[in-house]
């Protein structure tokens, strides 16, 4: 029990903790790397003197809050709809496995003026024979950025509600409130949701805190003259002059900072919304029944997006030449596919995928089995929701630092531990809540017939927990094949897996190599989730009591 | 073998008095003794305390001596006490044969002579032959036979037996029952029951009243 | 600084042999494994010393290795670190690609072997004369220090099914963004291509070209910027996106002007568009533009620490690039399409001919398109120029 906990402190938390530390030093001057050792505000003055700092700081709120307020907007009516369609609601999951540069790129090549949408409807219904001048991609208001986001984010926090709400007896509460005369939407938003929020509150400071620091997605998406304080801190800490580290650090310092206080806005947000919808609900409205008009627009724009992103991606990725306004392409080829570098880093991004979820499981497992054993809980929860809640660029670049002092270069290694801080906290939200649900009778049974603690993990608990584990596995390669700092950072140049390299080159000149990069993110998570359908099923294929529900 | 109980009393979590006035009991090997009383007084924690199963919170006061030896103090696969349950516990993840051979004593050993005594007991429980069946598709009596087998063969020093016909049809249940009892009884090994049915009651050598 | 340097060169070249026995240097070469320091980022260019090799191998029984450097700096540093050591010898860098301020930085810590260059044979082919592109590397002489092998110099190019006319030179962009507004723009000058874009304007219209040489003053800066403040003031409201948005780097920017966003894109390699038709990335009608009086160019170079341990095989090496077929193979747009650093008109018959028997493209420019090579300005002009742009247009 001790023991586990000071491994999972030791491998989780102190990464974080010597990353932030590291990066806290540098913004003020702390580089004995460089042999500057004299502590001062300097990084400050120079980071927040740089042209442009405000905006920055305004698209980072903008984009941040804006996509978080907008994404759970957008989740309220979805679930409602989606809480009686369980097999609708499984189409969630191929739109949360793909990873954020993948979908990036491909919201990118359709929207863009020149994009697959444009090219569809031109000239015939637009009379453009050249893309139109107006702005898209980069907008100056970063909201192309927030589509991004939503897209990626609705998914999540709709799944969540569903995941809150199976746990009540909504069907219950949504027939006594109609039965009192109150329209559907109105229950769902006034009765039953409210009730769901509170589960649902730790994933949306996941997203606003996500949606305050991306990266990948803004790089791709987001304006660039002057881009988000985070694409900024990346430039600075990729700057060939050392000494950039340190107003790039003072900038982590201000987007923690800024996470900080709008973690704080968004709970008094929360309380001021309440109090506005408790007089509402007073007032004792029943509203229209309506059909559910916001359900079928999100999923009508959300899937055309999403849809319309990974069709501009295959037809990029066999494209010959694709003049504009062309619908399609002069010729579809499998030439690039043929000569292109796809396999080398769908290769190190899958060593990289095993090797984290593989350790992942491993701790997951390991705080598991000894709460188990010791029959007492372990107060951990901060290793899960830390590396999750502080912005990434602002402890993986100290880390990378940190990694150096401990013997460890940049490289495979450094990043598949990079990784893992990020992995395990998904791989035990999902392990978690199966493990502790299993019926403990059978547990018992096992030892009443002599089986001590080993036996009834190895052959008793880890086999009927099959499916839950592949399912925590399939999450935890999204999530490491997703990586895009995690990789960059650590990696110092001498890792290429499939998120640094479809980043690069969506800023190359040859897109068909960027949808193929692309592509192959997108495919090597839902390979990941294929898979964990398929070999608990063949696995459990005769065993009627442990089929259905695995993921 | 004899299975005793000694000024036996459980504390619920959270709770000020005992579950039930302290037990003292004595079962003789071959002899199957009741328990009865009504819902929620803690029979079945009864069953789980003695067995080693119970949940972390619980206070207790009183031992548990098995063929004169203490028993409270070890973990509960090394007790020798086997338990029959409610919902029979196969487990769903291994077939019918593969849950015999898990409870089979590692006493008796090669592949051959193991694969005979799984056979065998099937056999014995009218399950010939059904060792690579999915434990889901047996019935409710198939169910509860094989999982007093699998008890068995793990060759235990004394047997809990919490509820384990209820879930059966009044015509099977008479015939699981003596099923079960006849072959403890065979087997000269102390077991105790819990349940709310008369019959069990009647079929038990002996009945205790569990009181607030 | 100048004349110091001038004077210390024709010292150092006085101590050294003025014609040292070039069958000697080959006999010292044969086995030695030159380990040519190069960066390693571009394909193309390490499958052409790849080819190298096999010929140094072929012919003089030299084994060229090639270290892939991430950034040059890594192979000056670690020629810093065994001088600092006091590793006169036997060093394990052979030979360096080097430029601009990686290079000052050698010369002048004196870790660098020469003057070699006058030596070289194939140099005859060289116009080394003072202020010569092949012999000045970011306004710095080269001193016979290093020896140039490739060239790259700046060029535009245009759709040529949209663009049928060119404008004349860099203040005829401004005209022509008033006919077609929203057409052109360049890389954010954060980007070394986006820099040299208004590098490129700074030279057309500096009032005193010569200043730019020199490091940059705040008196010479004010003076020397106006014109082309001026000028950018004018043409970037009529630019893409109205001059609030800039293409990353010019790769972004080829994809721009292949979609018919722009109709403009800009290199540092005059080959560039003609190799992106091939790729399929640009259409075939894709054209190179290079403004009346020149670009801005420079030469890339080969440096020999002073404590290498295969001298004679680097310079072996060095001479290698300079000849003729070699050059003209490197100018193959099939192998690298980078061009010859050498002076056409020193060229024999022999030379002119392998030069010809290129393939040529439409895009491909011919080195009479090219127009002349101007000269880059102090390194000290570029910082703050792209320090001033960022003040002035990031809002």
């Amino acid at each position: 029990m001790r023991l586990a906990g000071a491994i999972l402190t030791l491998v989780i938390g102190a990464p974080v903790m010597i990353g932030a530390a590291l990066t806290l030093a540098t913004a003020f001057s702390w580089q004995p790397g460089l042999g500057r050792v004299d502590l001062g505000w300097q990084g400050f003055v120079d980071a927040f003197g740089a042209p442009g700092i405000l905006t920055s700081l305004r698209l980072t709120l903008v984009t941040g809050i804006g996509a978080t307020v907008l994404s759970l907007a957008a989740s309220i009516p979805l679930a409602r709809w989606l809480v009686t369609r369980e097999a609708a609601a499984r189409w969630l999951t191929p739109l949360l496995a793909v990873p954020h540069a993948a979908l990036a790129i491909g919201l990118a090549f359709l929207i863009a003026p020149s994009g697959w949408a444009a090219r569809l409807v031109s000239p015939w219904a637009t009379g453009w024979a050249l893309p139109p001048q107006v702005v898209t991609v980069g907008d100056p208001w970063g909201l192309s950025l927030i589509l991004g986001l939503m897209l990626k984010e609705v998914p999540f926090l709709t799944l969540m509600t569903l995941v809150a709400a199976a746990q009540r007896p909504v069907c219950g509460q949504m027939a006594a409130g109609r039965a009192l005369g109150y329209a559907p939407g109105r229950v769902w938003t006034r009765i039953v949701w409210p009730q769901l929020y509170s589960a649902l509150r730790l994933p949306v400071l996941i997203v606003l805190a996500f949606s305050l620091s991306v990266v990948d997605m803004a790089l791709i998406l987001g304006p660039s003259n002057p881009p988000t304080l985070a694409v900024r801190i990346l430039r600075l800490y990729g700057a060939p002059d050392p000494a950039q580290a340190v107003p790039a650090s003072a900038l982590a310092v201000l987007l923690l900072a800024v996470m900080a206080g709008s973690v704080v806005l968004w709970l008094a947000g929360e309380k001021a919304v309440a109090r506005l919808a408790k007089a509402l609900i007073q007032q004792g409205h029943r509203g229209v029944s309506r059909g559910n008009w916001a359900a079928a627009g999100l999923i009508g724009a959300g899937g055309a997006l999403a849809l319309g992103a990974l069709g501009a991606l295959i037809l990029w990725s066999l494209a010959s030449f694709w003049r504009f306004p062309d619908a399609l392409p002069a010729r579809l080829t499998l030439e690039r596919w043929a000569s292109a570098d796809w396999a080398g880093p769908a290769l190190t991004s899958l060593n990289l995928a095993v090797a984290s979820t593989l350790l992942a499981l491993i701790l997951a497992v390991l705080w598991l089995e000894s709460e188990d054993r010791s029959g007492k809980r372990l107060h951990l929860g901060a290793l899960i929701v830390l590396p999750l809640l502080l912005p990434q660029i602002g402890f993986l670049q100290g880390l990378t630092t940190g990694f150096l002092w401990l013997g460890l270069p940049p490289g495979a290694l450094a990043v598949t531990w990079a990784e893992l801080l990020f992995v395990f906290p998904y791989v035990m939200i999902a392990l978690a809540g199966p493990w502790r649900a299993l019926d403990r009778a059978h547990l018992a049974s096992a030892a009443s017939l002599g089986a001590g603690p080993w036996r009834r993990l190895v052959a008793v608990k880890l086999p009927m927990l099959l499916g839950p584990i592949c399912a925590a596995a399939a999450i935890g390669v999204a999530v490491s094949v997703a990586q895009y700092l995690a990789v960059l950072l650590p990696a110092a140049g001498r890792v290429q897996a499939l998120a640094t390299e479809a980043v690069a080159l969506a800023s190359g000149a040859d897109r068909r190599l960027a949808a193929i990069l692309a592509l192959m993110q997108a495919a090597l998570p839902w390979a990941g989730f294929a898979l964990a359908l398929a070999v608990p099923a063949w696995w459990h294929r005769n065993r009627r009591g442990l089929r259905g529900g695995a993921v | 073998m004899t299975l005793e109980l000694i000024e036996l009393s459980l504390t619920a979590p959270g709770a000020d008095a005992p579950l039930f006035a302290a037990l003292s009991l004595s079962v003789e090997p071959g002899e199957v003794v009741c328990v009865m009383g009504p819902s929620g007084i803690g029979k079945s924690s009864l069953l789980a305390h003695i067995g080693g199963h119970l949940a972390r919170g619980f206070r207790t006061t009183g031992e548990v001596r098995l063929d004169g030896q203490y028993v409270t103090a070890l973990p509960a696969e090394k007790r020798g006490i086997g338990m029959l349950f409610q919902q029979a516990q196969l487990f769903p993840h291994l077939s019918v044969g593969d849950n015999l051979a898990f409870g089979l004593t590692p006493k008796l050993r090669g592949r051959v002579a193991r694969r005979e005594a799984v056979r065998e007991a099937l056999e014995r429980a009218g399950l010939a032959g059904m060792e690579d069946r999915d434990p889901a598709t047996l019935s409710g009596g198939q169910r509860t036979r094989a999982a007093l087998m699998r008890t068995l063969l793990a060759q235990p020093r004394a047997i809990l037996i919490d509820e384990p016909f209820a879930a059966l049809d009044t015509g099977l249940r008479e015939e699981i029952r003596s099923f079960v009892l006849d072959h403890i009884r065979a087997r000269e090994i102390p077991a105790l029951m819990v349940s709310h049915d008369e019959g069990d009651a009647l079929a038990a050598a002996r009945t205790v009243t569990l009181h607030g | 600084m100048r004349p110091l340097l001038a004077a210390l060169t024709i010292t150092l070249s006085l101590a050294t042999p003025a014609f040292a026995d070039w069958a000697q240097t080959q006999a010292e070469a044969k086995g030695q494994t030159v380990y040519f320091n190069a960066w390693g980022g571009d394909p193309r260019t390490n499958a052409f010393i790849e080819w190298v090799s096999d010929q140094m191998q072929e012919t003089y029984g030299v084994t060229v290795e090639q270290v892939k450097l991430t950034d040059t700096a890594e192979a000056v540093s670690r020629v810093q670190a065994e001088k600092a050591a006091g590793k006169d010898e036997g060093g394990a860098v052979d030979l360096i690609w080097i430029n601009g301020p990686n290079f000052l930085a050698m010369k002048e810590a004196g870790l660098l072997h020469g003057p070699f260059v006058a030596d070289l044979p194939n140099a005859k082919y060289l116009d080394l004369s003072e202020g010569a592109a092949a012999s000045t590397d970011f306004t710095v002489p080269t001193d016979g220090y290093e020896s140039p092998w490739r060239l790259a110099k700046f060029v535009f190019d245009y759709d040529e099914e949209r663009v049928k006319t060119p404008p004349k030179d860099m203040a005829g962009l401004l005209d022509w963004a008033q006919v077609n507004p929203g057409r052109f723009t360049h890389p954010n000058p954060s980007n070394f291509i986006g820099a040299t874009f208004l590098k490129q304007a700074l030279v057309g219209m500096a009032h005193d070209p010569a200043a730019l040489a020199q490091p940059v003053t705040d008196e010479t800066y004010a003076t020397e910027t106006a014109p082309l403040w001026a000028w950018y003031d004018a043409l970037r409201p009529l630019m893409w996106r109205e001059g609030e948005a800039f293409p990353e780097n010019e790769s972004v920017q080829a994809q721009l002007l292949a979609d018919g966003e722009v109709d403009f894109g800009m290199h540092f390699d005059p080959a560039a568009p003609a190799a992106m038709i091939e790729q399929g990335v640009l259409p075939p009608s894709v054209r190179v533009w290079v403004p009346e009086g020149g670009t801005i160019g420079n030469i890339s170079y080969v440096a020999i620490p002073s404590n290498a341990a295969h001298r004679a095989g680097a310079e072996l090496v060095a001479n290698f690039l300079l000849d003729p077929a070699t050059q003209a193979h490197m100018q193959d747009i099939r192998v690298l399409g980078s061009f010859s650093v050498l002076d056409p008109a020193k060229l024999d018959e022999g030379a002119k001919a392998a030069f010809a028997a290129l393939p040529t493209a439409p895009a491909l420019p011919t080195l009479d398109e090219l127009g002349p090579t101007l000269p880059e300005p102090h390194p000290s002009w570029m910082t703050r120029l792209t320090e001033d742009w960022a003040q002035r247009y990031t809002k």
